[in-house]
């Protein structure tokens, strides 16, 4: 079911997101996904070569999870591809009945693990989106006519609502909703009153968000992302509750408690909660719980 | 060898003052400048462009300097500053202009032969120049992934996310943008690059 029609069901929806292997034997991460996710979130993300880093591929694993009756999330980057193959992809998706796309830039292939690949941004995450708009009436990008009944989704992006300068996020933003995006998923969001400016700011745009949670595994990744994650800023606080109690935040209970209270916080200000759980699937179900959701 | 065309009228009338210097950069020899259709588009725009100024090697920062102020007065008085020369000489001017913009009169589908004027900025030749509306500064060969609709993301603290040595280039056109009160609707259309224009450079040094 697309997000948007389960948002207008539920009020809030919850997704999470699972990262494909490096090597073609998924059946593990399917049945993680399975025990932790299915029937307790809405959706599920799959990551697109992650990080750069070359993995199993995304299309293929939400094929999966739909089988396994999961509902997917297809995220798609404009790294690797240029815009026939992009295209193309998602009409595959279409076929394999996905419903749901996140449509992203994607980092630059030096992050990865192939730093000397081609970055190939032949479209971005606005003209992406367009494309598939673009789809949707019947037409590619080029305009020539597609067979058949033209494909239907519910089309995502990102926004980074921590972010500094904040003001060419929302430009983008905007952009992304002009040419056809209908949910969005953020950024780690880690400062509630600053997320809560940045609803106060998006109000008249009147679409749906979905507060980004990563949860925080010690002390070393909230200072690394505060290092070098854009747009995401982990408060003293938050890293002093990390580092008191060492085994508790090595059980994951800390991260579990944190990730808990910040979406109690948020929740009455937005459509949902993405969790990106990075590897602690099996920390979800508790997170949620916690949270009464 | 430079291949350089004129921009459509449509396109920089909407970004023109009456009142308009013209600056054509005559610096390098092999240079084709249009110029019986930079006669023909100043002719058909209908500015009133009085003071035609030719200058070598707007790619020099120390010569464009020089010419800023050999010229004052004339940049002084006028509404719109045109600019007829390459990527690079563009950026250069831009880049030392503080309250006037400077708008790019051809797009740049070839260069060949660089080195006589080296300067910091780079031109990829890409045909459809955007410097009009990103405030002279060029996303596609400043930005690491060369995006057209605004920053990816990935920025921290204004630097890009593969190097922070290297500035964001949008947060760059965005502050630029905002302090001369440019942010408008066309500026927020979505872009989406043609690269066949760029494909039309030839292959051969001529």
């Amino acid at each position: 079911m697309k997000l948007t029609e389960l948002i207008k069901k539920k009020n809030f929806v919850v997704t999470s997101e699972i990262g494909p292997p490096k090597g073609w034997q998924v059946e593990h991460h399917l049945d993680e996904a399975k025990k932790y996710f299915a029937g307790i979130v809405d959706a599920v993300n799959v990551t697109d070569n992650q990080s750069s880093v070359m993995r199993f591929g995304s299309l293929a694993t939400c094929h999966m999870l739909k089988d396994r009756g999961m509902e997917p999330v297809f995220q798609v980057t404009c790294r690797d591809r240029n815009r026939l193959a992009l295209q193309s992809d998602i009409l595959s998706a279409a076929g394999l009945g996905i419903e749901n796309l996140l449509l992203l830039t994607g980092d630059h292939p030096k992050l990865g693990d192939h730093p000397g690949s081609k970055p190939v941004f032949d479209l971005d995450s606005v003209s992406l989106t367009h494309a598939v708009r673009q789809m949707e009436s019947g037409v590619d990008l080029a305009g020539n006519k597609l067979d058949g009944d033209p494909p239907k989704f519910c089309k995502g992006a990102v926004v980074s609502p921590c972010a500094e300068p904040l003001e060419p996020q929302l430009m983008k933003m905007e952009k992304k909703i002009n040419a056809g995006t209908e949910f969005f998923q953020t950024q780690a969001v880690y400062e509630p009153e600053k997320f809560a400016r940045f609803m106060e700011k998006i109000k008249g745009w009147n679409v749906p968000v979905l507060v980004g949670i990563v949860i925080l595994k010690s002390v070393g990744m909230a200072k690394f992302m505060n290092e070098n994650v854009a747009g995401v800023f982990v408060p003293d606080p938050l890293i002093e509750e990390l580092r008191k109690d060492k085994e508790k935040t090595k059980s994951g209970q800390t991260g579990v408690e944190i990730a808990a209270r910040l979406i109690k916080e948020m929740k009455s200000m937005c459509q949902g909660v993405h969790i990106m759980p990075l590897g602690w699937d099996q920390h979800v179900p508790a997170i949620l719980d916690a949270a009464g959701l | 060898m430079f291949i350089l065309e004129t921009k459509p009228k449509e396109e920089l009338e909407k970004l023109l003052k009456p009142g308009v210097c013209v600056i054509k950069c005559i610096g390098c020899r092999e240079i084709s400048l249009p110029e019986e259709k930079i006669e023909e588009l100043l002719k058909n725009l209908e500015l009133d462009a009085k003071d035609v100024l030719a200058v070598d090697y707007l790619c020099n920062a120390d010569f464009t300097k020089s010419r800023l102020l050999k010229y004052k007065s004339e940049i002084d008085k006028c509404n719109s500053i045109l600019v007829f020369s390459c990527g690079v000489g563009l950026q250069v001017l831009a880049g030392m202009l503080e309250e006037k913009s400077a708008v790019q009169g051809l797009n740049t589908i070839y260069i060949s032969g660089r080195g006589l004027a080296p300067s910091d900025y780079d031109c990829d030749q890409c045909g459809e120049c955007l410097l009009n509306l990103t405030g002279g500064i060029c996303p596609v060969t400043q930005c690491s992934k060369g995006l057209l609709n605004g920053p990816c993301g990935g920025a921290k603290n204004g630097k890009c996310e593969i190097s922070k040595d290297l500035d964001c280039a949008w947060e760059k056109i965005y502050k630029k943008l905002e302090a001369s009160g440019r942010l408008d609707s066309y500026f927020r259309k979505m872009k989406v690059r043609d690269y066949s224009k760029a494909l039309a450079k030839p292959k051969q040094p001529v």
